[in-house]
């Protein structure tokens, strides 16, 4: 689904070195690293709303490197959800339709299963101000999924929120990206977090990917110091 | 709460002596201005300085009227053209880093800091010497007919040309803050979720930062109906290029002040009805 092939980088003095990724479709990826290892910046990159210096991208077979970000095919879920505030819920969903040219009626309609599965409902007619930050990142999930995307980029979807809520995302993510069947990029560094979703996780460190695999299997053989601190701290908290 | 910078609603709000004394200096502050206001209304009709029928009647002169309708057309035109100019300079500056962006940024706030009279200077003089001699030659030539003469400084355009100057600094630099108010990630998702870079900012910028660029449309208007000294040193105080300003200067010139308090009386108005707008408009403003 996604090939990332020997990816170039450049913002000040930090750089993405050669980056080569296969994400295979319908797989859940979790691209886990320390603070500042370029996780973000990769995701953004693939997104199309960073430049590469060098490589490739390729989404669904077709070279989508020099296309920007709308003629992509990915949904992007950022941080803290960035929900439109003007917007409500329902004209934050079906945004990505409007664009499209779908009249109002028409794209209401069709977020019909999305909305459903993700069981924000009751949440169309309000506004977004008053959301909390769960119900935020299911409407910013349903959003990204709404224009059917081929690849769906989640850029530290629960970091921002309090450990059950972190919990229950985690599930609802695990669960909507089984029943979309959407290749996923989840960004995160909790080794608990990525075990409640993952197929197979990608470490970086220092804007390098240094090692891919199971976490079983990058538990049981590290590549290097970075990989072994990241995957076993010395305390970490639990997500079941 | 997390760690840095506080945002206003963080803030504790003060308590006891401090938060009497500062509202005591807030209020006198404030107070000059309604003390102003109000005696130039109880002076002008109490003493009879000036009636009710002779206010009536002074707005309804022909001399009145005519500078009035230069005025708020010549200011409208500003309004447009210095709409146009902020809502994209005003986005430049916000949202792009190129080589000369400090420079840009500081000329934008020029016009503020220089005073008014001088901008008229500066303009005469410009308009005096090449190349700016050309351009009014040229827009002349081009403007004339054999009905009737071609467009000088010393026409509506002059008018519109100071206030353009002395306003749109001021509806650039609101401009600016609006856009800065509005998180840039916003027009991120929007691209991808299928926005062009147009679209993105019709859909997403341009909604949320609609209050603060009409705020500092109707401040640049406010500012443009009132300017005074520039008009009179580049553009000249005859009848055709009178405006409300230099009407008030006029009249007061010659020993009738209450045609200029008639006249101020009226751009008090109309000043006060733009802040109120203004007041409404800006995010996050109460009443009370």
């Amino acid at each position: 689904m996604l090939k990332v092939q020997n990816l170039g980088f450049c913002v000040g003095s930090f750089e993405l070195h050669d980056i080569c990724l296969h994400v295979k479709p319908e797989e859940y990826f979790v691209l886990m690293g320390a603070t500042g290892s370029g996780k973000s910046l990769l995701v953004k990159s693939i997104c199309g709303l960073t430049r590469a210096r060098s490589g490739r991208i390729t989404i669904g077979g077709r070279d989508v490197t020099g296309l920007p970000p709308r003629l992509r095919g990915v949904g992007y879920v950022p941080q803290d959800s960035c929900l439109m505030p003007h917007l409500s819920v329902l004209r934050n969903v079906t945004f990505a339709l409007e664009v499209a040219g779908e009249s109002k009626k028409q794209a209401a309609g069709e977020i019909g299963p999305i909305v459903e599965s993700l069981g924000i409902g009751g949440l169309l007619a309000r506004s977004t101000v008053n959301l909390s930050g769960g119900e935020r990142q299911k409407v910013a999930l349903a959003r990204a999924l709404a224009h059917k995307p081929k690849l769906l980029l989640l850029d530290e979807p629960v970091s921002a929120l309090d450990e059950p809520t972190r919990r229950e995302i985690c599930i609802v993510l695990g669960r909507v990206q089984r029943e979309f069947s959407v290749a996923t990029i989840h960004v995160c560094h909790s080794r608990q977090e990525a075990a409640a979703v993952h197929d197979r996780v990608g470490i970086m460190s220092e804007g390098k990917l240094i090692q891919t695999g199971t976490l079983d299997e990058l538990t049981d053989g590290p590549a290097d110091d970075a990989v072994r601190r990241l995957l076993c701290p010395p305390a970490d908290k639990t997500i079941d | 709460m997390k760690a840095g910078r506080k945002t206003a609603s963080e803030f504790p709000p003060l308590a006891g002596r401090r938060t009497s004394a500062l509202s005591l200096i807030c209020l006198s502050y404030l107070s000059l201005f309604v003390v102003i206001v109000v005696t130039l209304i109880v002076t002008g009709f109490r003493y009879e300085y000036l009636s009710f029928e002779t206010f009536k009647e002074i707005i309804s002169s022909p001399d009145f009227l005519h500078a009035a309708q230069i005025s708020v057309v010549g200011s409208l035109i500003t309004l447009v053209l210095v709409v146009i100019f902020a809502v994209t300079a005003g986005y430049a500056l916000s949202r792009y880093r190129f080589p000369g962006h400090a420079i840009l940024d500081t000329i934008a706030d020029i016009p503020i800091l220089l005073p008014p009279v001088v901008v008229g200077v500066l303009l005469l003089i410009f308009f005096a010497y090449e190349p700016g001699k050309t351009m009014e030659v040229e827009m002349y030539k081009r403007t004339a007919t054999h009905e009737r003469t071609g467009l000088t400084m010393h026409s509506m355009v002059g008018i519109v040309l100071c206030q353009f100057i002395i306003s749109a600094s001021y509806a650039i630099r609101s401009a600016k803050a609006a856009y800065d108010s509005v998180d840039r990630r916003l027009e991120q998702v929007a691209m991808s979720l299928g926005c062009t870079d147009l679209q993105a900012f019709c859909r997403v910028t341009l909604p949320l930062a609609k209050n603060g660029l009409i705020a500092g449309s109707i401040m640049a208007w406010a500012r443009a109906i009132g300017v005074f000294g520039p008009l009179v040193v580049f553009v000249g105080t005859s009848v055709r290029v009178r405006t409300l300003p230099t009407l008030i200067y006029l009249e007061l010139s010659i020993g009738k002040e209450e045609v200029s308090l008639a006249v101020a009386l009226v751009m008090v108005a109309m000043a006060s009805v733009a802040l109120a707008i203004v007041h409404w408009l800006a995010p996050g403003r109460k009443w009370h």
